[in-house]
């Protein structure tokens, strides 16, 4: 049962990762403009010639 | 005249010299449209940011003030090819925006914290199969609780605060019960850790929250869609002023007006407040305010409304304050009166949320007591009581019914209906009755040429003399001009009619004097409900009758609306002459005329009396008391701003289909909810005698819970679908696929059509 002491812990490091990216995610307004991250993606000007 | 337009009601001020405007723009389809506008105005002089919400099709620009100014920016916008209207959001927005995001957050916690614990309970009951120590599962249980404990706090503060409040004024909703089990649930769970028990219900208490955070954010998701939507609409249609100052006359929103302010209207234009004439002559057409088709002649010191439009001459007028004696007071006082006077229905699920607490907490404090007398001790008692309390878990009631909510009111939006209040559903399902107003709701807001008779040739000069008029019954007739150029050097007399060379001879086109005719009626001149406009031409003439049209499906809708067994009546403002035809056309035996607000009032209150539940659908400020009045009500988006505001939902569009789909949607959806309230409580009679005899594990729990949430969920998508293979089968005959796009082209023309006709002119078309 050692394996506990390391494996716990890291499981929840991981989910709180997750937590606190989609904390981030949300706080920096990703989800205001769903549509518009779709399509933003098309034009390809950003690519220098 | 140069006019010069001030949009400073729009600019907001986000630190010394940085000015910060939102724009609802028009016409925004593709990738290509979000680079055009946003690299065209990032490379003008002074913009520090534009952004494009191609969701919302809504413009966020940040410039410094003094190196370019709003009006530049709006007329940048129209060169680059998208109209763009200066925007206020409105506060509700806001609030909802931050509603979100903290429901947003909770969900986010919760299923964090949810996902974690099913983890380590997942461990403990295999472990409980198997041969997992008492050591190992007390570290499992006191995990679980460091987790739960805090995200439980944060996550549950939409249901606690909502259930304090209800408590606060002695009433109960169903976070009530939420709160009270997801407490039980935990503090028994840390008792049962401290003393080494088998059993803990951390998990119980988070997916609860978490799946009860899901319909709630649905449910505000698609609020703010269709609040969003209608925002747009309203500042597209948002109308503008020409107010007279010392230095000129200057473009102003009509928000901004204040009253004493002195106010030019134009002829074709509409009146953008309450107020008093101080100069000039006109015909004011009222249809919008009283539901009268034929104009009223006011002059000097007349009072006149907002929302009329002024038909021949042009006005200057002083804004009224609101004070005693207008007609809006009239309609303001009749409003409170209807709003304080009605009956506040109890919404379904907070009836049901009476009955589930009740019978729930007594169930469980019942079983308490039996096993207390059965002889168990009274830790087991307890413990088996709150198992009753997790395993009838509101969960399932809790989504019964905004999970049908939430499915209908996105039917009814894709059906061209914008819901305004949340329990509209509930009572539009209820309605017998459907009271109609007749001008502007059977009929179209605007008026149409009746062509028949009239010989093509004389018909198409008439239309493109008519093009270079802006009087109402001009731009009645213009538009069966079927995109003719207007007549070249055309003269407008005011209060006469206009007249150009055609051909080497002078047409007339205007009142019955001025194209010069005597009294020679023709037959379609005595039309009673009909104005007529006259034409004359190297003598040749015509009288073309304009007369209010129903709307092009009227008729078949109102037999439609009759075959499901409801009630139709026609309650207009306007005289008895115009109503009896259109009542004959549609088959309506009951209508009245000639009313006053509060005599409409007096009618719905008559059917209420008589036992009835009446849907009111009107569109005139004189109809806003008799909205609030009525069981349920409905609103073309062509109505005035009280009206709309006093609506239950708006419909969109010429056809009348709305109507009929909104009380169709609304009674499936209420058999819905009833469907699922049913299930709930089926699988509550399953649950309750298992956790009673005690035989409730948090594994049992746990399944129940979550399958009966799923079930309920699955039950209401379920009609999603039957609505969608119906309207392909043209049952529900969606009017425009207002989902898709949260602006279609489709109301943008609406709109287009009336700004072409002048009632609604935007300010930088003439500042252009």
């Amino acid at each position: 049962m050692n394996v506990l002491v390391y494996l716990v812990p890291a499981a929840l490091l991981l989910g709180l990762t997750g937590l606190i990216a989609f904390m981030w995610t949300l706080k920096s307004g990703q989800y205001d403009d769903l549509d518009g991250a779709a399509v933003r993606i098309l034009p390809d000007d950003d690519i220098e010639k | 005249m140069a006019e010069t337009v001030d949009l400073s009601s729009f600019v907001e001020h986000k630190g010394p010299g940085l000015a910060h405007m939102t724009l609802a723009v028009d016409g925004v389809g593709c990738a290509g449209c979000i680079r055009k506008i946003e690299s065209g105005l990032t490379k003008l002089p002074g913009i520090v940011d534009a952004r494009l919400n191609f969701t919302q099709r809504r413009l966020v620009v940040d410039w410094r003030d003094g190196e370019i100014d709003a009006v530049r920016i709006v007329k940048t916008l129209a060169e680059i090819g998208y109209p763009a209207h200066p925007f206020a959001p409105a506060r509700v927005e806001a609030d909802e925006s931050r509603q979100a995001r903290l429901l947003l957050r909770c969900l986010g916690v919760a299923g964090f914290a949810a996902m974690n614990v099913m983890l380590l309970s997942v461990s403990i009951w295999a472990g409980n199969a198997s041969d997992m120590t008492q050591v190992t599962r007390d570290l499992f249980h006191w995990l679980s609780a460091l987790i739960a404990l805090p995200a439980a706090a944060y996550a549950g503060q939409p249901f606690f605060q909502s259930a304090f409040r209800a408590l606060r004024a002695r009433e109960l909703n169903m976070d009530v019960p939420i709160t009270v089990g997801v407490t039980l649930a935990l503090t028994l769970s840390l008792y049962e850790t401290a003393t080494h028990a088998v059993h803990a219900y951390f998990d119980s208490a988070l997916m609860l929250l978490f799946f009860l955070l899901c319909g709630r954010y649905l449910d505000l998701a698609m609020r703010r869609k269709t609040r969003l939507f209608a925002g747009n609409l309203a500042s597209l249609k948002a109308e503008f002023a020409h107010r007279l100052g010392t230095n000129g006359v200057t473009q102003v929103p009509t928000s901004a007006l204040q009253p004493g302010d002195r106010v030019l209207v134009r002829p074709g234009e509409r009146i953008p407040a309450d107020g008093c004439i101080i100069e000039g002559t006109s015909e004011a057409d009222e249809s919008l305010v009283t539901g009268e088709t034929v104009p009223r002649a006011v002059e000097s010191g007349a009072m006149i409304y907002a929302g009329s439009v002024n038909c021949s001459g042009a006005l200057t007028m002083r804004v009224a304050a609101a004070g005693a004696g207008t007609l809006v007071d009239e309609v303001e006082r009749l409003l409170q009166k209807a709003t304080a006077g009605k009956s506040k229905t109890v919404r379904l699920a907070d009836r049901a949320a009476r009955l589930y607490a009740t019978v729930v907490h007594a169930t469980a404090a019942l079983t308490a007591m039996g096993w207390l007398m059965a002889g168990a001790s009274l830790h087991d008692a307890i413990v088996i009581a709150i198992a009753v309390l997790i395993v009838t878990c509101p969960c399932a009631i809790a989504l019964a019914i905004p999970a049908v909510q939430v499915v209908a009111a996105g039917q009814l939006f894709r059906s061209g209906v914008i819901l305004n209040s949340g329990d509209a559903i509930e009572r539009l399902a209820e309605v017998d009755t459907v009271v109609f107003d007749k001008t502007g709701t059977l009929t179209l807001p605007d008026p149409e040429a009746d062509v028949s008779g009239i010989d093509p040739d004389i018909l198409q000069r008439a239309a493109r003399l008519a093009l270079s008029s802006r009087h109402p019954l001009a731009v009645a007739l213009a538009g069966a001009a079927h995109e003719a150029a207007p007549y070249p050097g055309t003269v407008e007399e005011p209060g006469c009619g206009v007249r150009a060379v055609v051909d080497g001879r002078e047409a007339y086109l205007g009142s019955r004097s001025f194209c010069g005719l005597g009294g020679d009626v023709t037959a379609a001149a005595r039309d009673p409900d009909a104005s007529l406009i006259f034409f004359s031409h190297a003598g040749r003439t015509a009288a073309i009758p304009i007369r209010q049209t129903l709307r092009p499906d009227a008729k078949t809708v109102i037999a439609q609306i009759r075959a499901r067994g409801l009630d139709v009546l026609i309650l207009s403002g306007d005289r008895p002459e115009a109503v009896e035809p259109i009542a004959r056309r549609l088959d309506v035996s009951r209508w009245m005329a000639g009313l006053m607000p509060a005599e409409k009032i007096g009618v719905i209150e008559q059917l209420k009396a008589q036992g009835r539940r009446v849907l009111m659908v009107g569109d005139g400020l004189n109809d806003a008391p008799a909205l609030a009045a009525a069981h349920a009500s409905l609103s073309p988006i062509t109505a005035s701003h009280l009206t709309q505001a006093q609506a239950d939902a708006l419909f969109l569009g010429d056809r009348l289909m709305p109507v009929l789909n909104a009380v169709a949607i609304a009674r499936q959806g209420r058999a819905l909810m009833r469907q699922n309230l049913m299930l709930a409580v089926i699988y509550n009679a399953v649950a309750v005698p298992i956790a009673m005899f005690g035989f409730v594990t948090p594994l049992i729990a746990a399944l129940a819970m979550s399958g009966s949430s799923i079930l309920v969920t699955l039950n209401a998508l379920r009609a999603r679908f039957a609505w969608h293979a119906s309207s392909k089968a043209a049952a529900l005959e969606p009017t425009k696929r207002v989902g898709s796009a949260l602006l279609s082209r489709g109301d943008v023309k609406v709109d287009l059509k009336a700004d072409r006709e002048g009632n609604m002119k935007s300010g930088w078309e003439l500042a252009r």
